[in-house]
């Protein structure tokens, strides 16, 4: 039985038995709306000081923080630097980490979860011991103390949030990895001479990516939210850098001056967590399932 | 019925590995004085330029600061098995005293948090599956998204600004004087705090009730006549309730890591607040004992929970193979 034969036999009964319950496969428009969020933001990642309308570093000390205007559409900060500018342009560090950390996180749980799950053993052992304790760590606090006690901010934190988060996957390719062992297509290649290393990635590893590229957005859902913190904190990006979590941070005292200061860099964080969360958990809805044979 | 020596031998073997976790744990909190920048006698004595000889042995004799690693390592975790973690080098208090003086703050915010994140999140969830794929199951299920995304201290900024400076309705900072003023301060980042844990318990009590909905005991249960409250809570929740206590875990984390979003946000001076201001500092000896808390707070209501399965579902039964 093929995977897409597997998803295609059980739509039906599957509906039928889930009644009002339906799996929703099609794009909700809820889906369709976070689709559309997470494009602009990385267009706004991209290109985001060639959209915004003022230099979001340019300082007007003579102006200061001001609310909302026509020349400053989200007002300006204390040092009378473009709200809304330093919001579009902040899209880049909130993309540009979390990107790594999920391809780094899916790259190592690939290499680990697949070589684990295949050939068994105290390797098996020992890659499933390593993961089952650093998937213990609550991430983010270890993350808060390590970047805090060795310094290094934004790339030191994205290299350990990538260890940090790739037990995730470890286990769920590992997990994988033991299904598709056992079907007879990788018992035929074996059968046939094939060396180990070119079934598990030519044959084994095309059943189990779906599944793995699916957790990469929940990895960059939960990575988002980690780096805003560690820079709300002061732990992060340097200062002075337009970031989202560095931006709510400067506005507590901003805030009774200015409130766009926080709800500019506070709507846009919550905003692109939830919609690349709403996408991450569609995709792995549609994927997941391809992965297994049910 | 099980006989008492499957269970004993399940929690010896948990409290074995218990203790492994909390050892490897103590190793890495104490290569914390290494791997940061400078030497750790210049770390304790700060960036004083004039270091006497005597100084120097009394500090290496406080910070255990002799003989090789593993000695130095040995002779920190004897002392901290009985708490006791060394002077601060920030506030040169006790490292314990520092703790056990801001822990009363955190409890209570994240207690409270736990309240407001069990009284709305369950009957949310199982409100959601009952109205499965209704209306209000969307909305709830949005809500529930939105709040497991949302990072604490965004929601709780956001808290900060609508309730206390636009509407006034609570103050903004501080821990306040009394029972009801404390209370009165602690709403809003309680409600920061538990809005994620909320998002969280939804999910699971909504997914945990729809598949527990679907079984024939449910359908034939209604046929018997048995209104449907007591089908609800009678039967379903106990069934639908290991997933979520199972979560509980989770939960733990996401307040631990919560609460020093929340506490730094609202200026609280709490647990949260004293690691971030140790580990700005550099303030190695609190990092440690703060470390060490919360690894033992996290490996306790592990076990706690693991505990409680077999009192939440009988059938489960303690094997070796525990995973």
């Amino acid at each position: 039985m093929t995977a897409s034969a597997a998803t295609g036999a059980s739509a039906g009964p599957r509906r039928f038995l889930l009644r009002g319950h339906a799996v929703r496969r099609g794009l909700s428009p809820l889906v369709v709306a976070a689709l559309l969020i997470v494009v602009a933001v990385i267009v706004c990642a991209i290109a985001g000081p060639a959209i915004a309308p003022h230099d979001p570093n340019a300082q007007d000390l003579a102006t200061g923080i001001s609310g909302p205007s026509s020349e400053h559409w989200l007002g300006t900060d204390d040092l009378g630097r473009d709200v809304l500018s330093r919001t579009i342009v902040g899209a880049r560090t909130a993309v540009v980490g979390p990107l790594l950390v999920a391809l780094g996180a899916m790259l190592i749980g690939n290499l680990l979860g697949l070589l684990a799950g295949y050939r068994g053993g105290t390797l098996d052992t020992l890659v499933s011991r390593y993961a089952d304790l650093v998937y213990a760590l609550p991430a983010l606090l270890v993350a808060i103390v390590v970047v805090g006690v060795v310094g290094g901010g934004y790339f030191v934190a994205v290299a350990l949030l990538v260890v940090l988060y790739s037990p995730v996957d470890t286990r769920l390719v590992r997990s994988a990895t033991l299904v598709q062992r056992s079907q007879p297509y990788v018992e035929a290649a074996r059968v046939s001479g094939i060396p180990s290393r070119r079934i598990i990635f030519a044959h084994l590893w095309p059943n189990v990516l779906p599944i793995a590229v699916a957790n990469a957005f929940l990895t960059f859902a939960f990575s988002i939210v980690s780096l805003a913190a560690l820079s709300f904190l002061g732990l992060g990006v340097g200062p002075g850098t337009a970031d989202w979590g560095r931006m709510l941070s400067d506005s507590r005292t901003l805030l009774f001056d200015n409130e766009w200061t926080a709800l500019a860099p506070g709507i846009a964080l919550v905003l692109t967590a939830a919609s690349v969360n709403v996408v991450g958990d569609w995709v792995f809805e549609r994927l997941s399932d391809r992965g297994r044979v049910r | 019925m099980a006989s008492a020596s499957p269970r004993l031998a399940f929690i010896a073997r948990r409290l074995v590995g218990l203790v492994a976790v909390l050892v490897i744990v103590s190793f890495l909190v104490f290569s914390l004085l290494y791997i940061a920048p400078g030497s750790p006698e210049q770390l304790v004595l700060g960036n004083s330029k004039t270091i006497d000889p005597a100084t120097l042995r009394a500090v290496r004799q406080e910070y255990h600061l002799n003989g090789p690693f593993l000695v130095r390592y040995l002779d920190w975790a004897g002392s901290a098995l009985r708490l006791d973690f060394g002077r601060s080098i920030r506030t040169s208090e006790p490292v314990r005293e520092g703790i056990t003086q801001r822990l009363t703050l955190t409890s209570e915010l994240a207690g409270l948090a736990f309240m407001i994140t069990l009284a709305f999140g369950i009957p949310l969830g199982v409100l959601a599956a009952v109205r499965s794929a209704q209306l209000v199951d969307r909305g709830v299920v949005f809500f529930s998204i939105v709040g497991l995304s949302a990072p604490a201290f965004a929601t709780g900024i956001l808290l900060l600004y609508l309730f206390a400076i636009r509407l006034d309705w609570f103050p903004a900072f501080g821990q306040g004087e009394g029972p009801t003023d404390r209370l009165r301060h602690l709403v809003l980042p309680a409600v920061a705090l538990a809005l994620t844990a909320t998002g969280l318990v939804v999910k699971i009590t909504r997914a945990a009730f729809v598949d527990e909905l679907q079984k024939d005991y449910v359908v034939f249960a209604r046929a018997r006549g048995i209104r449907p409250a007591r089908v609800l809570f009678g039967f379903v929740l106990r069934n639908a309730a290991t997933p979520i206590v199972t979560a509980a875990g989770l939960i733990l984390a996401y307040m631990l890591a919560g609460s020093v979003l929340v506490e730094v946000t609202f200026a609280l001076p709490g647990i949260g607040a004293l690691l971030v201001d140790s580990v700005t500092s550099q303030d190695i000896p609190m990092v440690q004992g703060l470390a060490m808390l919360v690894a033992a707070v996290v490996v306790i209501v592990n076990l706690i929970v693991d505990l409680l399965y077999p009192v939440i579902d009988p059938r489960v039964v303690f094997t070796r193979a525990s995973r």
